[in-house]
């Protein structure tokens, strides 16, 4: 008999996908008060991965918990989480720099913080989103699975995990279409928007989810180092770009891409 | 801190480029990790060439020696290293990354680079953690030997970041970077130090959309269709007949490939695929914040939206507000002729 599954799904906050971030006056970060922030999309995909995987075998998954590394606000995100169907949480937090922020951790910190989170957790499998909309890095799940050195799925679209031998099977989107992979556990896989469209939480749900249990450590607990190892020199707004106004017919449009020497 | 000059650098022989880093002085020195499969994306050869020093490259996979003799062609490159094994096919992240970092290791490398495709995205990150080193992924320009520019927030924002780690590794947006002369250059090809790792991850199976069009990464012209193209049907009727008119590849919005009119790998986007041709044409395509993000570099866009308020008319160059199941097939008409 393998072993169940004990999930972990890291998570992060982000600002909400549909709001246009501004930057500071003096042009080094982002401008976070009052501004609406969520649990990054991708990490909503991979919440909602895990429930289903328990859906889907009664006797399959043993365990789901949440991790995030951020500040105390972060506590929203992993109760968004909880009310989904994970089962309990545990937020990493990072000391405020001064009043209004904390420091943004970089993938190396967060994949190391993950990992020392993973070991002590007896985790088997872990479930992550391919990447975060703010900083659109895309490396944290390959750097944990790295350090762990566990086998690594990204940017699946479809996850099937066979009880019987404990392999799991990856479908995996990349620049052609896609490929299948398979691994034993222990294995990290990223979510692509593909892999299922998160269930929307109910009232009862939200209810449900403030009775979860959820804890906090520090980066000292876990023993790891966060320090940024970029310096963001500045920030600025890409070039604008005008549109050329519009054309009334397709002649005219034909004309107008001649003219660009576009055609 | 020595000044660093790109411009200068790039005249300069590689031997006498120097820097401080610490108390130490350092010869710059690159690494570019390339894909065995076509098309090579040899434009990260030209981020590279902006860091300056000499440019090896890694290349591993039972077509490595055969590729190899292409890449040693490119103007710039020093050398080739080859891990000609057919456990590297299929580019596994477990067996490719410690190769990566082995040989990092073994060189003098200061630099690694490799394209923020699939393979880079997947690869990469891995052998950074390997290594100890933040990786700072996507960029669009090398300001100097460590400082670049990449876009975050769906492109909304751009970032200037300066590395303070001994060794940068770097994936390249190639759309940014033109593509390297090749004009008989002969680098010698040697063998790569291979760690030779297990692992226990298995590739099964591939299901790549075959298609006789152009890339959709590196094509000229691209023709993306969006949600008004209502159903799978259409949106082959209307997209492909034009996108063959013209030699472009196809693209499709998120919405697009969500309702089934359209292959995932044809995603334009933040999450998908980034792309900047001389002409984009995007059909029934609103133009949301995610989708701008693929494709706001194209050199010329044109938008065909019967919505005169739809957010993609904004940055268009040209705009025609119309029925596209009337407009697209008469221009593709008045083009083929």
């Amino acid at each position: 008999m393998p072993p169940r599954l004990n999930i972990v799904v890291p998570v992060k906050r982000v600002i909400d996908f549909a709001i246009k971030p501004r930057i500071n006056a003096s042009k080094n970060a982002i401008e976070t008060n009052g501004v609406k922030f969520s649990l990054n999309p991708f990490c909503e995909i991979a919440v909602e991965e895990a429930v289903r995987l328990r859906e889907s075998s009664k006797d399959l998954v043993e365990s789901i918990t949440l991790v995030s590394a951020g500040s105390a606000k972060a506590q929203d995100t992993l109760r968004s989480g909880l009310a989904l169907g994970a089962d309990k949480a545990t937020l990493i937090e990072i000391p405020a720099i001064d009043d209004s922020k904390s420091l943004e951790l970089e993938p190396l910190a967060v994949a190391k913080l993950l990992k020392a989170f993973v070991k002590k957790s007896n985790a088997n499998l872990v479930i992550m989103g391919k990447q975060a909309i703010d900083d659109d890095s895309n490396q944290t799940g390959q750097m944990l699975a790295g350090l762990l050195n566990w086998s690594q799925a990204t940017n699946a679209s479809k996850v099937t995990v066979d009880e019987a031998s404990g392999v799991v099977t990856v479908s995996r989107e990349v620049d052609g279409g896609t490929e299948t992979l398979s691994a034993p556990l222990p294995l990290v896989i990223t979510t692509d928007l593909r892999l299922n469209t998160p269930r929307y939480t109910k009232l009862q749900d939200i209810m449900k989810a403030k009775k979860k249990k959820t804890e906090k450590v520090s980066p000292e607990d876990l023993g790891v180092d966060i320090s940024s190892r970029l310096e963001i020199l500045s920030l600025s707004e890409p070039p604008k770009r005008t549109g050329g106004g519009k054309v009334d017919s397709v002649d005219a449009l034909i004309g107008k891409l001649k003219e660009l020497g576009a055609i | 801190m020595a000044l660093f000059h790109l411009s200068s650098a790039l005249r300069r022989p590689a031997s006498k480029l120097v820097r401080f880093s610490s108390s130490l002085r350092r010869t710059l020195s690159s690494l570019v990790v390339l894909e065995t499969g076509p098309p090579a994306p040899y434009s990260v050869l030209t981020a590279a060439s902006k860091v300056g020093g000499p440019i090896t490259v890694l290349l591993a996979g039972s077509k490595a020696s055969a590729a190899a003799v292409e890449v040693a062609k490119v103007d710039g490159v020093s050398k080739v290293l080859t891990a000609s094994s057919a456990e590297y096919d299929h580019s596994l992240p477990e067996k490719l990354a410690p190769l990566i970092a082995e040989n990092v290791k073994g060189g003098s490398y200061t630099h690694v680079f490799a394209s923020a495709s699939a393979f880079g995205k997947n690869v990469l990150p891995r052998a950074a953690a390997l290594l100890d080193v933040q990786q700072i992924s996507d960029i669009t320009a090398v300001e100097s030997e460590d400082t670049f520019v990449r876009p975050i927030y769906a492109g909304n924002v751009i970032a200037t970041v300066k590395s303070k780690d001994p060794i940068k590794l770097i994936t390249v947006r190639t759309s940014a970077f033109p593509n390297p002369a090749t004009s008989g250059n002969s680098a010698p090809i040697e063998d790569a130090v291979d760690p030779a790792v297990n692992s226990q991850t298995a590739f099964v199976s591939e299901e790549l959309t075959k298609t006789e069009r152009p890339d959709l990464g590196s094509a000229k012209r691209v023709i993306s269709g969006g949600r008004g193209l209502k159903d799978k049907e259409s949106f082959d009727k209307i997209i492909y007949p034009l996108a063959d008119a013209l030699g472009a590849a196809v693209g499709a919005s998120r919405a697009a490939v969500d309702s089934g009119f359209a292959d995932n790998s044809l995603q334009v986007g933040q999450t998908g695929k980034v792309v900047a041709p001389d002409l984009y044409v995007a059909v029934g395509i609103s133009g949301a914040i995610q989708h701008l993000a693929g494709m706001k570099d194209s050199k010329t866009i044109v938008a065909i939206n019967k919505d005169a308020d739809a957010p993609i008319f904004e940055i268009a160059d040209v705009g025609l507000v119309a029925d596209l199941f009337d407009a697209v097939p008469e221009l593709t008409g008045k083009i083929k002729n």
